[in-house]
């Protein structure tokens, strides 16, 4: 799988209450969710994000509420692929668990600059940053987490389970 | 090398007698916890995997308190679906008004969970729970629809930090100052997929409540886990509100810590964090002149009944400044019960206080009380982020009830002692 597309590129400590802002949680509809992504760091972000591009931040992304609807908001809103260079823990298990891939890799975090155009390999963790010509290793998944990602999330994984149990 | 608490803890539920940092395993659960905004994803999800019952109906609960009592026609749908849910599947533990409260507090007063207990909530503060010697953590929504499914979770055993606290705190000085206090210490990723443990002969200066409130913000350092050695007051708080069985972990002398930290509780300040990020820590002597709009009393950190007597002898007798709304709210019915039963209530009300019924509501800028644009609150709440209570442009300053109730009062941040 391979993803490329224009960097958006924020900060550290990007916290889920900005992601989606709780005013939103009162419906979980993906798409719903998308129209108020980054709105209170990013007024722009929901007018100038193209289907493909790809969310760079520094440390401890998705930090803060459990919500699941802030990868979900990320996903809906077109963004292929986050890279971080540390994800926030409950966010890093949701982010696989509802598949949006994310990767991180301090390297290409601080190196790519907002607007550059990016592509990622997800088999090899390869990044490559087409605008600035260089290339970058990404942290590979461990095992299980490939295996959770192959079935398309958790919930694919789990029926996967249960049904080779009933087997 | 030995274990550390949670590391035992993981070890017994994943039926190994051993387990050591970065291993993966799978782990039963004791509880599976989620809220009136997780849940109706959770139960989206748990309908996709194909069974028709959960693991356990013992074993799950379901507290609608962010946005309730409902706040508008979305949010009474979000918690009428997974009202029918619990129904439908026959879980015991759903929490409707009147009997619910804010879900951290709510649990441990229920009983539902004691040492040694393993924990996954579709809520980051189910970290609190550590407070009773239990690992407790917090996961989104699929998670918390497998764990009702099969019972069981994934975890990366986690590396663990060693907090060795001495010495007894001061007045004025909480749970929530240490736990700010260490923040501000450590970064707001500075236990980033690790365990903080507390440990030491200070820890038997600290109540119940304090240790829930010190375990509640481990999620604001980054932590996987906070959690407290089991001792008597907690088995005194245990006993006295559970009839489930407990098992004390006790970490090996030889459990191996990426890092130790020695705290001496009576050198603790009351302290503050400023907007943005829970790190943004000062001690109350070096606030400045902060003038403020709103205060609130009350969450999953600092809503227990000790929360509420603090704010009540600060504002016992006084009046809340007339530039400020200051908003209390006792995080369960039980507190609720007890705080009026006190008199506490005609402390508040005289003092010109307004008094809610239990709910996450302000904390998370759902409703009562969102801050509007330019405005300052003082919150006993556990994040800053940038519009976390209301409009991006308004600020939130954390601190314990005692400068909360003394801010309240002084129409600025500041402390009891100066009114």
């Amino acid at each position: 799988m391979k993803a490329q597309g224009k960097a958006i590129k924020y900060g550290d400590n990007v916290d889920t209450d900005v992601i989606i802002p709780a005013r939103y949680l009162n419906t979980s509809d993906p798409n719903e969710l998308a129209k108020h992504c980054m709105e209170d760091i990013d007024t722009e972000f929901v007018s100038k994000v193209q289907k493909g591009d790809i969310m760079v931040a520094g440390k401890n992304f998705g930090c803060g509420s459990s919500r699941e609807h802030a990868p979900i908001a990320i996903k809906a809103s077109g963004i292929s692929c986050v890279i971080a260079e540390t994800f926030a823990r409950i966010f890093y298990r949701n982010a696989i668990n509802i598949g949006l891939p994310i990767i991180e890799c301090p390297e290409a975090a601080k190196d790519i600059s907002d607007g550059d155009t990016v592509s990622i390999d997800f088999d090899s963790g390869k990044i490559v940053n087409v605008s600035k010509n260089k290339e970058y290793m990404g942290v590979p998944f461990p095992e299980f987490m490939q295996e959770i990602i192959a079935a398309d999330g958790l919930i694919g994984y789990i029926k996967k389970q249960l049904g080779s149990k009933e087997a | 090398m030995g274990m550390t608490m949670t590391q035992k803890i993981l070890a017994d539920h994943a039926g190994l007698d051993k387990v050591s940092a970065g291993q993966l395993i799978k782990a039963k659960l004791d509880m599976v916890l989620g809220n009136d905004i997780t849940t109706p994803v959770a139960v989206k999800e748990f309908k996709k995997i194909g069974v028709d019952k959960v693991f356990d109906v013992n074993k799950i609960a379901i507290v609608p308190d962010h946005f309730t009592p409902n706040k508008d026609i979305k949010s009474a749908e979000q918690v009428k679906f997974i009202r029918e849910f619990a129904k439908e599947m026959g879980i015991v533990n759903f929490f409707e008004i009147g009997q619910m409260g804010v879900e951290h507090a709510l649990l441990p007063e229920k009983g539902l969970v004691v040492p040694g207990d393993v924990v996954i909530g579709a809520d980051s503060h189910t970290c609190t729970y550590g407070a009773l010697g239990a690992f407790s953590t917090g996961i989104g929504s699929t998670d918390m629809a497998a764990g009702m499914a099969t019972g069981e979770a994934w975890f990366k055993v986690p590396e663990a930090m060693k907090f060795v606290l001495k010495g007894k705190p001061g007045k004025w000085v909480g749970g929530k100052d240490i736990i700010l206090h260490i923040i501000g210490m450590i970064g707001v990723d500075g236990a980033l997929y690790r365990s903080m443990e507390f440990t030491g002969d200070g820890v038997a200066h600290l109540s119940m409540d304090d240790r829930f409130a010190m375990a509640n913000m481990a999620i604001e350092a980054g932590g996987k886990n906070g959690i407290f050695e089991v001792d008597e007051k907690t088995i005194e708080y245990v006993k006295e509100h559970s009839t489930k069985t407990y098992k004390v972990y006790k970490a090996d002398d030889d459990a191996e810590y990426v890092a130790t930290y020695e705290i001496d509780l009576s050198q603790v300040k009351p302290t503050v964090a400023f907007p943005h990020l829970p790190s943004n820590t000062r001690t109350i002597d070096n606030v400045g002149n902060i003038k403020i709009d709103q205060v609130v009393i009350g969450s999953c950190t600092n809503g227990r009944i000790e929360d509420l007597r603090v704010a009540a002898e600060v504002l016992k007798g006084r009046k809340v400044h007339e530039d400020v709304r200051c908003i209390i709210i006792p995080a369960t019915q039980k507190i609720w019960k007890q705080a009026m039963n006190e008199g506490l209530f005609d402390i508040f009300i005289d003092a010109g206080a307004a008094v809610s019924t239990p709910t996450c509501g302000p904390c998370l800028g759902g409703h009562m009380g969102i801050l509007a644009k330019g405005e300052r609150a003082v919150a006993t709440t556990n994040r800053n982020f940038v519009g976390r209570m209301g409009h991006p442009e308004s600020e939130i300053y954390l601190a314990g009830p005692a400068i909360a109730a003394a801010s309240a009062v002084l129409g600025r941040i500041g402390s009891p002692d100066e009114i």
